[in-house]
């Protein structure tokens, strides 16, 4: 019942978001959505397995992720605001900037929470709609390119989704059965028709793949991040990114319930190679900041699914994994739009010295960096190191090596840039024009940064349990 | 009945491949939408009244005239040129087809199904391809819509095929149909014509990495 409240009053909140324009009722329409994310979000752990409206399920999974996505939505309201307030645009786009941010993350938690793949499918089909709203924020030619390859891209996707589904079901009359649920589906697993399952697990995998950043939809995520203004930005490459994982990881653990077990992970153990290696192709190149970042999400996804794929202490690592990466790919781009207002650019080449302008902000980037890379203290360094120990458990030694040199030469170029940006001086930069920036504005990445590596280096007992728990369905 | 409905509609594919001018494009969509209506009239016998109906309605008012208006006002409104534009030639194109609809028909024979119609699977099948390649291979981001379009009469016909068993997964490519043509043409009712005059895809090419 309460989950029918939350969707309705969030939803209202964005549709008056949308009408209003006044710049005081929208501030305080979303500081009322924080407030309700978040007691939706303690309701969900008090009532802790329960289900609702009989398509959202309190699961471990869900919850976890919930609780990242309402623990980002707080700086990327702040975010939203700093970035909406230096903006001076009319306020029709500001309220419509806000309204989109509201419904995004209703829907991404929606479709953590649901059960059934259908309803995970109509949520990530939202997730379209107003994450095309933010890209499309600044109306210009850039802005219409990138939406339109985005639409595109996930309208495809989707109907790949749906045409999976419509598979699944024809897979499903085998063991004379029509309820989708994951439940259902998993407690029907034996009974699936493999060949159908088969095609349904391609279709569902290559659709999510446009949320998740892998490839072969990669591309139109990486021109969505890079127009999209930067707290938009950072939704879409952390929290967005995780939903198309719950797409993926509920889906697989059905199917790895099922004789076709090794040939999913080989699936999908392709396709994240693949996408570690587009990832250090275009590391190396690119001169955008933001779509370095954007290829950074890539390689991490890679990483991610690698782990699903291996197998044993990779499933753990896996959602470990995600988490942290939200955490850490978030305050990146909640940073970006601080160098921006510096350099007014977000060409490195014009960008340097950034060290000597903005001290407290350079410091975010170099630890941003330093957890963006996996060294130590990072949190992620626990999780990618257990994912290395899963492909070696699972005698995976030459995908291992392969893996290690991609990542090297991404930590090489991720490194070049980033330095480059901290401690070179630009060209032709002009210093007379340098905005002060408020210290206090990066505290939120600081905080988000730390958390990310409390995460990993002493997870509380809560936090392993949940992740235990998530990837309980799967066979060792 | 039925089958000689979707032999017409895999007909049209053949039709569209070698079609040279956009109003063709557009009269072949209300066509195939009329098509849909009288597949879905026969098919879905069992399923309850209200809901055939809203199906019935979604075929022949939003696939079938208005997707098809919308489309023929934004190629006048943006004064798109009456040419497709392919990157091959007409007859490569019929062949492509060819070789679509033969291999799909190749593969429907190679499995034993109890549930499905073999003759919705080749249809769906080979309308997905076939759309798949006109976005591929058409010049103009208005005959990529046009190819999505056809991707999504191909995935209703494939769910179709399941529509007695679970009323609701069509109700649910119903959803898919609207949300999506509204959300891609939308773009276009937000000037996509007026930023880039002749709308070409070459002209998408301006986010780089440096």
């Amino acid at each position: 019942m309460i989950t029918l409240i939350y969707l309705i009053v969030a939803f209202s909140i964005a549709i008056a978001l949308f009408i209003n324009k006044n710049k005081i009722i929208n501030y305080s329409l979303l500081g009322l959505f924080l407030m309700i994310q978040w007691g939706f979000t303690i309701y969900a752990c008090l009532h802790f397995h329960a289900t609702e409206l009989d398509y959202f399920t309190f699961d471990a999974l869900g919850i976890l992720l919930l609780i990242t996505l309402s623990v980002i939505s707080i700086p990327a309201a702040i975010h939203g605001f700093l970035y909406i307030q230096n903006q001076h645009g009319p306020p029709r786009s500001r309220s419509i900037f806000f309204a989109a941010i509201v419904g995004l993350i209703t829907a991404i938690g929606a479709g953590y929470l649901s059960n059934h793949i259908a309803v995970t499918w109509i949520f990530t089909e939202l997730t379209t709609l107003f994450a095309s709203a933010l890209i499309y924020h600044h109306r210009n030619k850039l802005a219409l390119e990138g939406t339109w390859k985005y639409v595109f891209i996930c309208a495809i996707s989707i109907t790949f989704i749906f045409i999976g589904i419509l598979f699944l079901s024809l897979s499903l009359m085998h063991a004379g059965s029509s309820d989708l649920s994951f439940q259902n589906l998993l407690a029907n697993s034996d009974k699936l028709n493999p060949y159908w399952l088969r095609l349904a697990f391609l279709f569902i995998f290559t659709g999510f793949t446009a949320k998740l950043g892998l490839v072969p939809m990669y591309t139109a995520g990486i021109d969505a991040k890079d127009t999209a203004p930067g707290p938009a930005a950072a939704l879409l490459s952390s929290v967005l990114m995780n939903l198309g994982f719950v797409g993926i990881f509920r889906f697989y653990s059905v199917v790895a319930n099922t004789s076709l077990h090794h040939w999913a992970s080989l699936v999908i153990g392709i396709a994240a190679f693949l996408s570690v290696f587009v990832a250090a192709v275009y590391m190396i190149k690119v001169k955008n900041i933001k779509r370095m970042f954007a290829y950074s999400g890539i390689e991490h996804m890679g990483l991610v699914m690698l782990g699903l794929a291996a197998g044993g202490v990779g499933y753990y690592a896996a959602v470990l994994h995600i988490v942290l990466h939200a955490l850490v790919k978030s305050s990146l781009f909640f940073q970006y739009n601080q160098i921006f207002k510096v350099f007014k650019t977000k060409n490195i080449y014009q960008i340097g010295n950034y060290f000597k302008y903005n001290t407290t902000g350079a410091l975010v980037i170099l630890l941003g960096f330093i957890s963006a890379t996996a060294m130590p203290p990072s949190g992620l360094f626990v999780s990618e190191f257990l994912i290395f120990r899963s492909l070696f458990e699972a005698n995976q030694i030459i995908v291992l090596i392969l893996i290690l040199l991609l990542l090297t030469m991404i930590i090489y170029a991720f490194g070049k840039n980033i330095f480059k940006i901290l401690f070179l001086p630009a060209v032709g930069f002009n210093e007379d024009s340098v905005p002060r920036i408020c210290p206090w504005e990066s505290l939120t990445q600081y905080i988000l940064l730390a958390g990310a590596v409390y995460l990993g280096l002493n997870p509380p007992v809560e936090f392993v349990n949940l992740i235990n728990e998530s990837i309980m369905h799967l066979p060792i | 009945m039925i089958a000689v409905l979707l032999i017409t509609f895999l007909i049209t594919l053949f039709y569209m491949a070698i079609a040279n001018r956009m109003l063709t494009y557009v009269k072949v969509l209300a066509l195939q939408g009329v098509l849909l209506f009288f597949v879905v009239f026969i098919q879905l016998s069992e399923i309850n009244v209200v809901n055939l109906i809203l199906i019935l309605l979604e075929t022949i008012i939003f696939k079938s005239i208005a997707v098809p208006l919308f489309l023929a006002y934004i190629l006048k409104r943006n004064r798109i040129t009456r040419e497709t534009e392919p990157f091959l030639p007409n007859f490569v194109s019929l062949i492509i087809t060819t070789v679509i609809v033969v291999a799909t028909i190749l593969l429907a024979n190679s499995i034993q199904e109890p549930h499905l119609d073999k003759i919705f699977f080749v249809v769906a099948l080979s309308t997905l391809f076939t759309g798949l390649y006109f976005i591929a291979s058409r010049r103009k981001i208005i005959t990529h819509v046009m190819g999505y379009l056809v991707i999504e009469n191909g995935v209703f016909v494939l769910s179709l095929a399941v529509g007695n068993e679970m009323p609701m997964l069509v109700n649910l490519g119903i959803m898919l149909d609207i949300f999506a043509s509204v959300l891609i043409l939308g773009i276009f009712l937000n000037k996509i014509g007026d930023v880039f005059k002749d709308i070409d895809v070459n002209q998408l090419s301006n986010l780089k990495d440096y």
